[in-house]
């Protein structure tokens, strides 16, 4: 097999990169100092690759915390990337925001990576609205090989401006793999890392904000102008009869689905370059914007004062393909076949989540739960899975339930997620449970099988090792509970026992106390290499 | 005007080497020197569900995803798996499936995926070598001597 080091044996050969790998190679290229991010589809490989080409990467236990690691190392000069699926941008709002006002020197590229369709994930939302609630300039590339040049683009942008840039992908950018050419695009290299008191451009108080949000929005002004001239925007000429407006990969379905349009290919969707819009628009008869998901462009457009047509409100809903653009085309809204489902995902035959979920199922337990593998509790033969909101959700709304529900009711609420989701948000939601405990108490059952399993075995703060796998400080989770004052802490193999596991919760649920249950047993698919990781790091500490 | 682009779709369950197979077709036409797009779905696709990838090569390639109908080669690993994905298939489309080969000759159920691109490779115009390097390139160290015969034995070059 071709080690990832033959990636960079030649400069210009052309390589075939999914989206994901093109965004860390452009990383790399520009001498990106530290990639961070938390894991989650379609965006972990970013990262993964990364670390393999050589870069500095690592996970952060959310992404909120990944941001605010990455604006640091921008304030310092050196260029970051961080990048999340498009629900952690959710987690990591609050440092947007107001990151989009303070003056960084060295770039911060944020990715997002969204899901039209929900291949693996709880909604569909569209981030580029998070580009212009925030105000931050936002590249949407249509395949890896602009994955890779607008990654560049984005260092040298932000750069430029001195502002935090999005890189706004989706699953079928990020794990389509597209010929990438390297080198075609050349920045200037990262400055060294340096520091400088300039207390009115990073101190967000009031004072200092009032005058920041003036000088965002002049700066956005200047990035308009600069994306209505030089942007990385695209005219395909063709026919006058009908110009199609369009952006990341529906670009690819509306070249097949319409070959003889002229098409307009926005490559930076905020700010909207409306007056190249505006122009396109006026030079054909039918002006259609085909876009995935919200109705970002044509709401853009139509504020303007530039008619365009949308596609029909059913095509909001999932991905795009080249046949839907053609009904697109035809305004086709019939309702569309189901395929036939395929064989949905399951627990692993062996699972340690298995024996959890039977026991939880005999006790008749109202299960909030939460995000991860032990999602799939909610399918038969379980269904033993009450709730799902968001990362860590699963305790705060077992709380919740625990204190509107009757006491009969209520002692059967338990709060259930994984290790990897605990860490990520699920540690305030425990420290609310002790600050604020329901009448009839309540249980938290963790579920550490070792692994954020669902994105595919990548580490976290409570495995104790690094993004690639290297010891580190680690999280004990009964240690936590138990200094934070849970008195009924306990550790078990659900799978060793399962009569007495299932006791075990039996006598948690009886009591009107607070009790955390960790159970503990590494995930089947990732048993293995764990076990050689560990063997790896004694053998190194010998 | 109908594009000379070629459209297969491989599917079959998580753990049946789909994206792995996707890999090794992709390489293969890619190291001929023509465009070449492939997609498909992760995440959930490690807990035995259903996966599947798409694989477009030729002169110019737009979109990565095979349109419903329009699928030249239809691979499918696992029997249950292929009334699910024939509606990708074209009118004039060829199915590939476990059935057209022994599989009693395979060294291990695993290598399916490599032994239906032999399969696929008899309809396609790509060289012996392309192939040999391409699953070189792809396939483990340890899993190339088992893959290589497993290729044959699609192709209908074994013994």
């Amino acid at each position: 097999m071709v080690s990832y080091l033959n990636f960079l044996s030649s400069e210009n050969t052309p390589r075939l990169l999914s989206g994901d790998e093109a965004v860390a190679l452009a990383a790399y290229d520009a001498g990106v100092a530290l990639g961070t991010g938390y894991p989650g589809t379609p965006s972990t490989e970013i990262l993964e690759t990364f670390a393999k080409l050589g870069g500095k990467a690592q996970w952060a236990p959310n992404e909120k915390v990944a941001l605010e690691v990455a604006i640091g190392v921008s304030m310092a000069g050196a260029r970051s990337i961080v990048t999340m699926k498009h629900v952690g941008l959710n987690v990591a709002a609050d440092p947007l925001f107001t990151v989009a006002y303070i003056r960084l020197d060295g770039a911060l590229v944020i990715v997002s990576a969204d899901d039209p369709g929900m291949a693996s994930s709880q909604n569909e939302q569209d981030n580029r609205r998070y580009a212009v609630a925030a105000g931050v300039a936002m590249f949407e590339p249509s395949d890896s090989q602009e994955a890779y040049e607008f990654t560049l683009r984005a260092i040298e942008l932000s750069e430029r401006w001195q502002v935090p840039v999005l890189l706004r992908m989706t699953t079928r950018v990020c794990h389509s793999k597209t010929i990438v050419r390297r080198g075609t695009l050349k920045i200037a290299p990262p400055q060294t890392p340096h520091f400088e008191h300039d207390f009115s451009s990073r101190v967000m108080i009031p004072a200092y904000a009032r005058p920041a949000h003036h000088r965002l929005r002049k700066t956005l002004a200047e990035i308009a102008a600069w994306n209505e001239q030089e942007g990385p925007n695209e005219i395909v000429a063709g026919s006058s009869a009908l110009g199609i407006v369009t952006s990341g990969i529906s670009f690819q379905h509306v070249r097949e689905a319409a070959p003889d349009a002229s098409v307009l290919k926005l490559g930076m969707t905020n700010p909207l370059p409306v007056e190249k819009i505006r122009a396109f628009a006026a030079g054909v008869k039918r002006c259609l914007v085909v876009e995935e998901g919200d109705p970002y462009i044509v709401e853009g457009a139509r504020t303007a004062g530039i008619a365009v047509e949308s596609k029909p409100e059913i095509f909001r809903f999932g991905e795009l393909n080249v046949n839907r653009v053609r009904k697109i085309l035809v305004g086709d809204t019939t309702p569309e076949p189901k395929r036939a489902p395929g064989k949905p995902p399951a627990l692993c035959p062996g699972c340690p989540h298995r024996s959890a979920y039977t026991a939880l199922k005999n006790l008749n337990c109202i299960v909030a739960g939460d995000i991860g593998c032990y999602s799939l509790g909610v399918l038969p033969p379980f269904e033993a899975l009450d709730t799902l909101v968001c990362m860590g959700g699963a305790i705060g709304v077992g709380l919740g339930l625990r204190h509107a529900l009757p006491p009969d009711q209520a002692r059967r609420v338990v709060s259930v997620l994984g290790d990897s989701t605990f860490v990520h948000s699920g540690i305030t939601g425990l420290v609310e449970m002790i600050y604020n405990p329901p009448a009839t108490g309540h249980v938290l059952l963790i579920l550490d099988n070792g692994t954020t399993a669902m994105t595919g075995m990548q580490e976290h703060p409570g495995t104790g090792r690094t993004l690639d796998h290297a010891p580190t400080g680690k999280v004990i989770f009964e240690d936590l509970a138990r200094s934070l004052g849970v008195r009924n802490v306990y550790v078990a193999d659900p799978t060793q026992d399962e009569a007495g596991f299932e006791h075990l919760i039996q006598q948690c649920l009886d009591r009107s106390e607070l009790s955390v249950v960790v159970a503990r047993r590494n995930c089947l698919l990732a048993n293995r290499a764990i076990r050689e990781y560990e063997k790896c790091n004694e053998e190194q500490n010998d | 005007m109908k594009s000379k682009t070629t459209n297969v779709v491989i599917a079959g369950l998580g753990g049946q080497g789909v994206i792995k197979a996707s890999d090794i077709l992709a390489d293969a036409a890619f190291s001929t020197g023509i465009d070449v797009k492939k997609s498909e779905i992760h995440g959930m696709s490690q807990r035995g569900g259903s996966v599947a990838s798409d694989v477009r090569f030729g002169e110019r390639v737009f979109s990565p995803m095979v349109t419903e109908g329009e699928a030249d080669f239809l691979l499918v690993f696992a029997p249950d798996q292929i009334e699910v994905n024939r509606p990708t298939l074209g009118a004039k489309g060829l199915l590939i499936e476990p059935a057209q080969i022994d599989e009693s000759k395979l060294s291990s159920k695993k290598n399916i995926n490599v032994a239906l691109l032999g399969v696929l490779s008899r309809h396609l115009s790509f060289s012996a070598e392309t192939w040999t390097e391409a699953l070189k390139r792809n396939l483990p160290t340890a899993a190339i001597e088992a893959g290589l015969k497993a290729f044959a034995l699609g192709r209908g070059e074994a013994n």
